[in-house]
């Protein structure tokens, strides 16, 4: 009988998709969900930390900007800091560029309409803990719904970002292409999803928990909970560099 | 002591809503803007009136919470 896995999920005021991650947790991976309100200065006992997507602080002055400074996220920052697992969906990938636990920033959609529809993104890299259960190369649909997911970065940013694989998903045309025009926000290099240089942050702007249901149409957002688990379950994931896939 | 902060995106970096802008004005007939630069004009009231100390807190304040320097310049106007 192995212990259940638990996942502390962070709240913060405007959170909005804190209780589909809730559900994603106990319904798709099997596994206990924590609430973690963002003013305890620590986490329970973890195996993973979700930010999920939302408002926090209404994106009052830049997306993500006043969440990091809330109590939970210097104990989120030991936490990814010693190796631990953290995923961050949309405005949780704004608020780990704005804590500087992933590189870049994130800008205004190119069309600066807010955009909430399905896209394909192709997995750049199945030797992470959130893609292991993917094919490379592999196409999923899965849903955005954001105002700024232009992801930036400067130059040698980015040519850090590539040499090291640390690009997970690129936006692309439904069979596979990355193009401009199958690239919704004007994200540099298609980019829809990074890691940190040792692989165990993700951060994500189209929200697989919200796809990872057969109720819903669509369960490619299955294949990175699953792999989220199956990571869980090899045991404490040791920071190590992404390697070449 | 007040200080007045203006952020805007780097140059070099596209701010649609300068864009958008532009071609606002532009379609209004006012043909002789050739860029525009969106940003946000943040005010501080300050409890000190040492000039020296007021600019560089806020400096830091900048760097650390007012803008994001990856995206972000900033200019700091301080007055009595």
């Amino acid at each position: 009988m192995t212990a259940t896995l638990r996942v502390g999920i962070l709240v913060f005021p405007g959170s909005n998709c804190d209780r589909d991650c809730h559900y994603a947790v106990t319904q798709v991976m099997g596994g206990r969900a924590d609430f973690v309100w963002h003013k305890e200065p620590t986490l329970p006992q973890v195996d993973a930390v979700i930010i999920p997507g939302g408002f926090s602080y209404g994106d009052y002055l830049r997306t993500g900007a006043i969440a990091r400074f809330s109590p939970v996220m210097a104990a989120v920052t030991r936490f990814a800091q010693a190796g631990g697992l953290v995923l961050g969906i949309c405005n949780g990938f704004q608020i780990l560029l704005e804590a500087g636990l992933l590189p870049g920033a994130m800008l205004r959609n190119r069309s600066l309409s807010f955009l909430c529809k399905d896209i394909h993104v192709r997995v750049e890299n199945t030797a992470t803990p959130f893609t292991s259960r993917c094919k490379p190369s592999q196409v999923l649909t899965l849903p955005i719904a954001h105002g700024e997911g232009n992801y930036y970065a400067d130059q040698a940013t980015l040519t850090r970002l590539k040499a090291r694989n640390q690009v997970i998903f690129r936006y692309c045309t439904e069979d596979g292409k990355v193009t401009p025009e199958a690239n919704p926000n004007g994200s540099l290099d298609n980019i829809a999803g990074i890691v940190n240089d040792t692989g165990n942050v993700l951060g994500v702007m189209p929200h697989p928990e919200r796809c990872a249901d057969a109720l819903l149409g669509n369960e490619d957002g299955r294949l990175i909970l699953l792999s989220l688990l199956d990571a869980i379950k090899r045991g404490r994931y040791s920071p190590k560099p992404v390697l070449a896939s | 002591m007040k200080a007045k902060v203006s952020v805007t995106l780097k140059r070099g970096i596209l701010d649609p809503q300068g864009q958008a802008v532009l071609h606002a004005l532009s379609s209004l007939g006012y043909s002789g803007v050739k860029d525009v630069r969106v940003g946000k004009l943040i005010e501080l009231e300050l409890a000190t009136h040492d000039r020296a100390g007021a600019e560089a807190e806020v400096k830091a304040m900048c760097e650390r919470l007012l803008a994001n320097t990856i995206i972000e310049e900033y200019r700091i106007e301080l007055m009595e």
